[in-house]
């Protein structure tokens, strides 16, 4: 168990020097923003004076070291800066938009793995089947599929042509009130408010958004479970299950898909890369009003602070998931020490 | 017998007899490759070849669904979606084929050097790298385009920076195993100096997996980039790419007119396909024993 609680803390004080890099990059991208911040900030009807004041009160006329550490104290009061465009500061906006983003994000992972670890297992039990080749055809387009395209094509198919989807404009048809916020995810908030109607129209809202996230994360999954899977199948142990004679579920499910698990839980870290990234696409798309939409009004608005801001918050957040990712694999796995990795 | 009526007639040019065989045996990379020939066409000759001005509007003839004359539709201001989308091709492959030369030079340098000489080097590059990965990379790419302008030319930069760590990690590995080699011994015992050893000897190792990457990379260059001007960074309105032309046609798709986003994405769809079979292909050529 002490062996156990040293290798938790040695991945904690991992993070540490990540998160330092991630500050010192979000530093750089702050200053490197085109021309002078300060006239930025001062805002179009700025004269020299109250450029300099501008210039002053947020530090810029002192050395870059001492920039960055009032930078850093700022970002530890948790001041990313105010937007332009709401006039909030970054993190109060950040924080509302936040829940709508996870509740898309978590939702279309929680799918694809529904789909890609059966259709996995299936492609390793069967290799050189129909599944096989399904699964090898699923993995090839999936990565090519443009996340905004397939959405956009979505939208036609269930929208326009069938018409089983609403309008892909937001969480919730204006003709539902928003649930009483607790956690921020309309399918949890409704169904504790006890309202199972807009919590149905929030399910139908997310499905398209989380289809289209999900469609995209399939295909590396379903390619790890597929390879691992092979991999487990073909090692000593499960030669000898067989021998034994457990049975083939016994064999299959109790031994080869909980040794592949544990590959597939680390390519979850990779899969959150692109997920994070995917989610501003089909956030645009659907108008879904989660911190991708928020940073791309900031973009087209040259919102800066609002940009950066969302830059480190995402930074952050996938820190944090990988950590979360290696510190269950931790849990799942008894003969894993990080010092082994 | 028959091992011995072959033989004669075997060239001598081993690798393009490999690489006949390979694409023989393998109808899919030989698609792949037909594929890759067509886009080039597209990219070499599109601007010449397209039957209508890719600029040309025409407000009288806006939105019309595909007909004889205009193959894909005409978008919202009457134009042509066909030359539009061949025109494109050059744009968009341009954007990611200097961003991948320039992570794979770049790359190259970090990883070699850090691979061959160790110590501080490495782990200052290793860290570095930790910390460009511990972004999610597109949005890193949309904070350095936001930071440094918006412009086609600070696409092309941040798809880069985002590609390198793959690029240096690789050439970083192929270079760490070779470097106490008997040929890389034996380069330096022969009088040859560490950076000629390097670059002459032992980096030449690393390029078979290096073009795997290259071709698995550009697909997904190309889609970042078009990620990129999806939310209206880099490539400007009129300009014809795939990216802002799908943005563009999002706008009618929920009035059913769906050529206007159809046909860019198709093509993008298509381009992404080409290079990640092409890369499959190009594994099986290079390294015979990772087929999957």
């Amino acid at each position: 168990m002490t062996g156990r609680t040293r290798a938790i803390g040695m991945r904690l004080a991992q993070t540490v020097p990540v998160i330092i890099g991630v500050i010192v990059i979000s530093f750089i991208l702050t200053r490197a923003l085109p021309g002078d911040p300060a006239v930025y900030f001062a805002g179009a009807m700025a004269d020299e004076q109250s450029i300099q004041q501008v210039r002053e009160a947020l530090g810029l006329d002192k050395p870059l070291v001492t920039q960055f550490f009032l930078y850093v104290g700022d970002l530890a009061q948790g001041d990313l800066g105010r937007s332009i465009s709401t006039g909030q500061p970054v993190l109060t906006d950040l924080a509302m938009r936040l829940p709508a983003s996870l509740e898309l994000t978590l939702s279309a992972l929680v799918l694809s793995c529904l789909i890609a670890i059966p259709l996995g297992v299936l492609a390793a039990v069967r290799q050189g089947s129909w599944v096989d080749h399904l699964c090898r055809l699923l993995v090839t387009a999936g990565v090519s599929l443009p996340t905004f395209f397939t959405g956009i094509m979505l939208v036609y198919i269930f929208y326009y042509l069938l018409g089983w989807a609403p309008s892909p404009l937001g969480r919730l048809d204006f003709i539902y009130l928003e649930p009483p916020r607790v956690t921020g995810f309309f399918l949890i908030d409704s169904l504790l408010a006890g309202d199972p109607e807009t919590f149905a129209a929030a399910l139908r809202q997310l499905a398209l958004p989380a289809i289209t996230l999900a469609l995209f994360t399939l295909a590396p999954i379903a390619r790890m479970t597929r390879a691992a899977m092979l991999q487990a199948l073909s090692s000593d142990y499960i030669r000898t299950a067989r021998a034994a004679g457990l049975s083939r579920s016994k064999v299959l499910f109790g031994y080869g898909l909980r040794n592949a698990l544990l590959p597939v839980v680390t390519t979850l870290g990779m899969v959150f890369s692109f997920v994070l990234g995917a989610n501003v696409l089909v956030e645009k798309v659907f108008a879904w009003p989660g911190i991708g939409s928020y940073a791309v009004e900031a973009l087209v608005a040259s919102d800066y602070a609002a940009v950066q801001g969302f830059v480190l918050a995402m930074a952050f957040l996938f820190v944090t998931l990988n950590l979360i990712i290696d510190l269950s694999y931790a849990l799942i796995d008894p003969r894993i020490g990080f010092d082994t990795k | 017998m028959t091992d011995a009526t072959d033989i004669p007639g075997r060239k001598p040019d081993g690798a393009w007899a490999h690489l006949l065989h390979v694409l023989r045996e393998n109808p899919v990379t030989m698609l792949s490759f037909g594929l890759f020939a067509f886009f080039l066409l597209q990219a070499f000759f599109g601007a010449l070849i397209v039957p209508h001005d890719p600029l040309a509007t025409n407000a009288a003839n806006a939105l019309q669904p595909p007909d004889w004359t205009h193959w894909f539709g005409t978008d919202s201001l009457g134009r042509d979606v066909f030359s539009r989308v061949v025109v494109a091709t050059r744009l968009d492959l341009m954007i990611s084929v200097l961003a991948v030369a320039i992570s794979f030079a770049v790359g190259s340098v970090l990883g070699a050097v850090a691979g061959y000489w160790g110590g501080w080097i490495d782990a200052a590059l290793n860290r570095v790298l930790d910390t460009i990965m511990a972004f999610p990379l597109f949005v890193l790419a949309m904070g350095i385009v936001a930071a440094l302008g918006n412009s086609i030319e600070n696409i092309i930069y941040a798809t880069a920076l985002i590609n390198i760590p793959f690029y240096a990690r690789l050439v970083r590995a192929e270079v760490n195993i070779r470097r106490e080699a008997g040929f890389a011994l034996a380069a330096r015992l022969s009088g040859n100096s560490h950076f000629r050893t390097l670059a002459f000897h032992i980096f030449p190792n690393a390029l078979p997996p290096m073009m795997v990457q290259v071709s698995l990379n550009m697909g997904w260059a190309i889609l970042n980039a078009a990620g990129l001007s999806f939310i209206g960074l880099g490539v400007r309105p009129p300009t014809p790419e795939w990216g802002i032309m799908v943005a563009e046609g999002a706008n009618y798709i929920i009035s059913g007119h769906w050529w206007v986003a159809l046909f860019p994405g198709l093509w993008l769809m298509l381009a992404v396909f080409t290079f990640n079979l092409m890369g499959d292909g190009l594994r099986d050529l290079v390294d015979p024993r990772r087929r999957t």
